[in-house]
């Protein structure tokens, strides 16, 4: 249910960024979801066409990419895969390990649509 | 970071994303941009000022989360009982209706502010920071906000506190967990309650439930307690001070998993 909350936040993000770069519409959003954010990939799908219909982008695709699971291991000090409900090492099965992907929810990128002849300052 | 508008556009990268840079403009009249922020980079933002918030105080807060009916209203009440002449208490409590549970915290004489989210099924830091308007923290030593029963959605929301509690009562099953990674992974301290009750109940193994934290690489303290019966509180009063001293020494105390925060950490 929160999907649409982070839709909408991530549109009024977006927005400012398209601002910051005077572009003339938004193509494309690209976020990176992880197993263990708290968002599903379907419903964060689904809310984006609900939120995206009162952003002024109604034309804003958006492009989820999923990461893996990945743990290192304090005992043994291997990467390996992980299971959501299981973040043990693949090769010791110790639960002493640091989680080093898999939770992300970030928006990675944007294509931005360009006003003609337009100077691009950096931020 | 980029102070407008939270993008990662540094000097160093800014060459990738101007002029000719690869990630600059293609043939199609179309801009790619690179960011790398949190998709709640609004609700962070704010969540960092209600921490300096309740840093300039002096003030710990509290996020207590867990399903509907896991006791946290009985357990602050409990809590506000054998500790309001030790510590100053106030309570953010977050329902989607109803005075309900401020009334109940207000009773025992200390402030109270309700959110009534309507339809949201969480609390989000904007929320969080109106109520801190209606708090004089000047008063205070302890904030709990009491987030709205869900273990699911209040997992992704940073509020500004200093620690997230996790509640499971014993009605429930011990393999909550596992069916709540996100959730449990992230609990600070896990709380299971109405342990007077685990006598008639042969299906729920406190054991069984602190293994399945573990397999979430989580090594939270859990604490099996009855808001009923006050000689089991003493570890969860214990665990308070060991936060307020901890809050007092560090003031750049953060619950420990942070949404998202190693993967923008890499990134930075």
């Amino acid at each position: 249910m929160h999907e649409l909350a982070i839709c909408q936040s991530l549109l009024d993000q977006a927005r400012q960024i398209a601002d910051h770069h005077h572009a003339s519409g938004i193509e494309r959003i690209i976020v990176q979801i992880g197993p263990l954010s708290g968002v599903e990939e379907p419903l964060l799908a689904q809310a984006f066409l609900i939120a995206r219909s009162a952003s002024g982008f109604p034309d804003a695709e958006l492009e989820i990419e999923t990461s893996p699971i990945r743990v290192h291991c304090h005992q043994c000090r291997t990467t390996s895969e992980a299971r959501t409900n299981a973040l043990l090492c693949g090769t010791c099965q110790s639960w002493q390990v640091d989680l080093i992907s898999g939770d992300e929810m970030i928006l990675k990128s944007m294509v931005l649509s360009e006003q003609p002849a337009q100077l691009i300052e950096a931020g | 970071m980029c102070e407008t508008c939270g993008c990662t556009i540094t000097p160093g990268n800014a060459h990738l994303v101007t002029d000719e840079g690869h990630l600059s403009q293609t043939k199609d009249g179309t801009k790619s941009v690179e960011v790398l922020s949190s998709l709640l980079h609004e609700n962070n933002h704010m969540a960092v000022h209600n921490r300096e918030h309740f840093n300039r105080h002096n003030v710990l807060a509290l996020n207590l989360m867990s399903s509907p009916g896991s006791g946290k209203t009985a357990l602050l009440e409990s809590t506000i009982k054998a500790l309001k002449s030790r510590y100053r208490i106030g309570v953010i409590e977050g329902d989607l209706e109803t005075e309900n549970d401020a009334m109940r915290i207000r009773a025992h004489g200390v402030p109270a502010v309700q959110i009534t989210t309507g339809q949201a099924c969480h609390l989000d830091a904007h929320m969080v920071h109106d109520a801190l308007h209606e708090l004089d923290l000047d008063t205070l030593d302890i904030v709990f906000i009491e987030n709205v029963g869900n273990l699911v959605c209040p997992a992704s929301f940073d509020l500004g506190h200093h620690a997230n509690i996790t509640l499971l009562s014993v009605t429930e099953g011990d393999d909550k967990p596992a069916k709540y990674p996100v959730m449990f992974r992230g609990s600070d301290l896990v709380l299971l309650t109405k342990s007077d009750l685990l006598e008639y109940l042969d299906d729920f193994d406190p054991q069984k439930a602190e293994a399945h934290v573990r397999n979430l690489a989580n090594p939270a303290p859990v604490l099996t307690l009855s808001a009923r019966r006050e000689d089991t509180l003493m570890p969860w009063f214990n665990w308070l001070d060991q936060m307020i001293e901890a809050r007092r020494d560090h003031q750049d105390l953060t619950p420990t998993i942070q949404p998202d925060g190693i993967a923008l950490h890499q990134a930075s």
